[in-house]
């Protein structure tokens, strides 16, 4: 693989990064703790939003960023072709 | 059967299992002892990881402190989860790469020096055993309850337990054990939530039922009620916490970059067989995980209210049994200070004659709402489990350190692979009997302990991994300062504030919060010297000259999932 193509992989790895990164952030920092005093405001079921962020969302929320960049990685190894096997 | 005789009966099957799958799978070589042979599954591994992850302070403490901070809890449940998801895409595929035994292995290459390598096995030492002290504390605490006998004989117990296991089986013995550890730990913690959620809410989903109507007809959603009932004793509101912002944001984020630096947790990601298996485990780790830390949230709130329900101004004398053997281990205590006979449960000290040790709750529950015998058994299984799941992939850290880190890489490369097992053995061994002295002088309360080993691990692993993955200049001087600026301040910080070591002891903690640097709280501490850590390493590695061509080859090398050799075939 030449040097070329091994830099583009690396940044549209780190792209795939960024943006994760940022729900991430957004969902746990931001709706559970930040901007939780406003979200409470709205109702979700027996919920206070920013509670339920808090306490649940976030989590599933979390569960799910893995599961898709394993997904976005593994169709990134096969087109720069640096999968395994 | 009384709850005595089930729960020897339910512990006793549970260990047979152990040591059977101990029995079955010993390892033979150094590898299959430090990482399972690199072939387990990646499911597995995800299950093996959830276990080893869960702690005695996940299933015992965890639901009991949410159920007393409310929102706060949040804390745990974010900061204990979020860290999978910065393992999952900043560490785990590059470390299995890398492909060594362990973490201080990573650092010693990455950094081409033996004083890195040093410091990183001293972190991950005391990382390690400020960690599983917590871990036989809760060992303790689950024997003397349920089959009644003393503390120690307790810890005495799960001691010969894990011995038997670890330091027969190590990595294989112990991953194969976790996924049955998992299993019982996970249905332990589910059996008594769904009932006690269809009791409460006939919602058969905890998650579910938690945000639903309370099922006496009322109509009022049990968060309502919960408020309620908090704001009339006097507390926050369950909903709100008293905690601020920052001091949330603080604690969270050192909890999430701790689970990713946390020596026992990243070792667990070299037993795979591939890059890929890596990536995925890690999403099944957190998927098994996430089924006990959403649970947690509503078994919080289901017992609390119970918990008041049941005690807030009820006669002492019409208490249930479960009250009075709680009484005994001295972790509900009860004085009556009006004299009237009845409890009064309330948020002001001077009144209140109540106190409910925070690790009671999930262990109690079951009793609290009236469930059967079996059921209670089940959760002492299940604690157990959790604890002794977790106890084992400590001491393999601490017995990989010793053996491989300390004697195969530094004072003795050319030992024989036998010897080195031996060592590693007996490392083991010696390690168990220190952690089983820790389990019965116990440092106070399971998870405060072990939430300042989260801040070690994020103040001195977690910047030297990610920047020696991620920045080619980083050198072995950056590295090597980072860490040691980092656990200094994270130690001193714990010493001063938790431990009051340098104004006047215990005592004086609690007057020592107003001085708290940035209102930052001990436990959120880990954060501030993660970032000084993260500071001096960049400041020291551009003052000093960049690491050689190999070591930068080396970094190229892990970036990219297939095998080095074939790789740079360009």
């Amino acid at each position: 693989m030449s040097n070329k193509n091994l830099k583009d992989y690396w940044k549209r790895n780190l792209l795939y990064l960024v943006i994760l990164l940022s729900i991430w952030f957004l969902c746990s920092y931001g709706a559970g703790i930040i901007w939780k005093d406003s979200l409470d405001s709205v109702r979700f079921g027996g919920f206070k939003l920013g509670f339920w962020f808090a306490q649940q969302g976030a989590m599933y929320i979390f569960c799910i960023l893995i599961f898709v960049y394993v997904w976005l990685m593994n169709k990134l190894d096969k087109e720069y072709d640096v999968h395994e096997d | 059967m009384d709850v005595k005789m089930w729960t020897y009966l339910i512990v006793g099957l549970t260990f047979a299992l152990y040591i059977g799958i101990a029995i079955w799978s010993r390892a033979g070589s150094t590898k299959e002892f430090y990482v399972a042979g690199g072939g387990v599954s990646p499911l597995a591994n995800g299950m093996a990881t959830a276990a080893d992850w869960m702690s005695a302070a996940s299933f015992i403490s965890m639901a009991g402190i949410i159920s007393f901070a409310g929102y706060d809890g949040a804390v745990y449940l974010m900061g204990w989860t979020g860290g999978y998801v910065l393992l999952a895409l900043l560490l785990a595929p590059y470390l299995r790469k890398f492909g060594k035994f362990t973490v201080p292995d990573f650092i010693g290459d990455r950094y081409y020096s033996n004083t890195a390598r040093t410091v990183a096995v001293i972190c991950a030492l005391i990382v390690s055993f400020t960690y599983v002290a917590g871990q036989m504390r809760g060992v303790g605490l689950v024997f003397s309850r349920f089959l009644e006998i003393s503390i120690e004989s307790g810890v005495v117990v799960g001691m010969v337990i894990v011995f038997f296991y670890s330091v027969l089986g190590g990595m294989k013995g112990i991953t194969y054990t976790q996924v049955a550890q998992y299993c019982v730990l996970i249905f332990a913690y589910m059996v008594p939530a769904i009932f006690i959620s269809l009791a409460l809410t006939g919602n058969a989903f905890p998650q579910i039922g938690f945000g639903s109507t309370l099922n006496d007809g009322s109509g009022v959603y049990l968060l309502d009620k919960l408020d309620g009932l908090n704001q009339e004793l006097g507390f926050a509101a369950y909903t709100d916490g008293t905690k601020s912002m920052i001091d949330v944001f603080a604690i969270t984020f050192a909890l999430m970059v701790g689970t990713a630096g946390l020596p026992h947790v990243i070792v667990r990601f070299f037993t795979v067989p591939k890059v890929k298996d890596a990536r995925q485990s890690a999403g099944y780790a957190l998927l098994f995980i996430a089924i006990l830390y959403t649970t947690a949230p509503a078994v919080a709130a289901f017992a609390r209210t119970n918990m008041i329900n049941t005690v807030s101004n009820k006669e002492y004398a019409t208490m249930p049994e479960w009250f009075k053997k709680w009484e005994t281990t001295k972790l509900i205590k009860f004085e009556d200070k009006n004299a009237d006979g009845k409890i009064q449960y309330l948020k002001d000290k001077e009144t209140n004659e109540l106190t409910v040790d925070n690790d009671i709750m999930v262990l109690a529950n079951p009793e609290i709402a009236g469930l059967p015998n079996w059921v209670i058994a089940l959760v002492a299984a299940g604690g157990l489990a959790a604890a002794l799941s977790t106890a084992a992939g400590l001491l393999l850290v601490i017995s990989t350190s010793i053996s491989h880190d300390l004697i195969k890489k530094q004072l003795n490369p050319n030992i024989s692979e036998k010897n080195e097992l031996m060592w590693a053995r007996v490392a083991a061994g010696l390690a168990i009997v220190i952690a089983g002295y820790f389990g019965i002088n116990p440092p106070g309360f399971v998870a405060a302990v072990v939430a300042l080993a989260f801040g070690l691990a994020a103040a001195s692993f977690f910047p030297a991994i990610i920047l020696g993955i991620f920045s080619k200049r980083m050198n072995m001087q950056g590295a090597v300062a980072g860490m040691i600026v980092g656990i200094t301040l994270m130690i001193f910080y714990m010493l001063k504030f938790k431990f009051g070591l340098f104004d006047g002891g215990k005592d004086a903690v609690a007057g020592l919060a107003k001085s708290w640097w940035f209102g930052i709280s001990p436990e959120g501490f880990g954060t501030v010297a993660m970032l000084a850590n993260f500071a001096v390493a960049w400041a020291v590695s551009f003052m000093t000259p960049p690491p050689p061509a190999h070591v930068q080859q080396i970094v190229e090398d892990i970036r990219i999932p297939r095998g080095a050799g074939e790789a740079h075939a360009h």
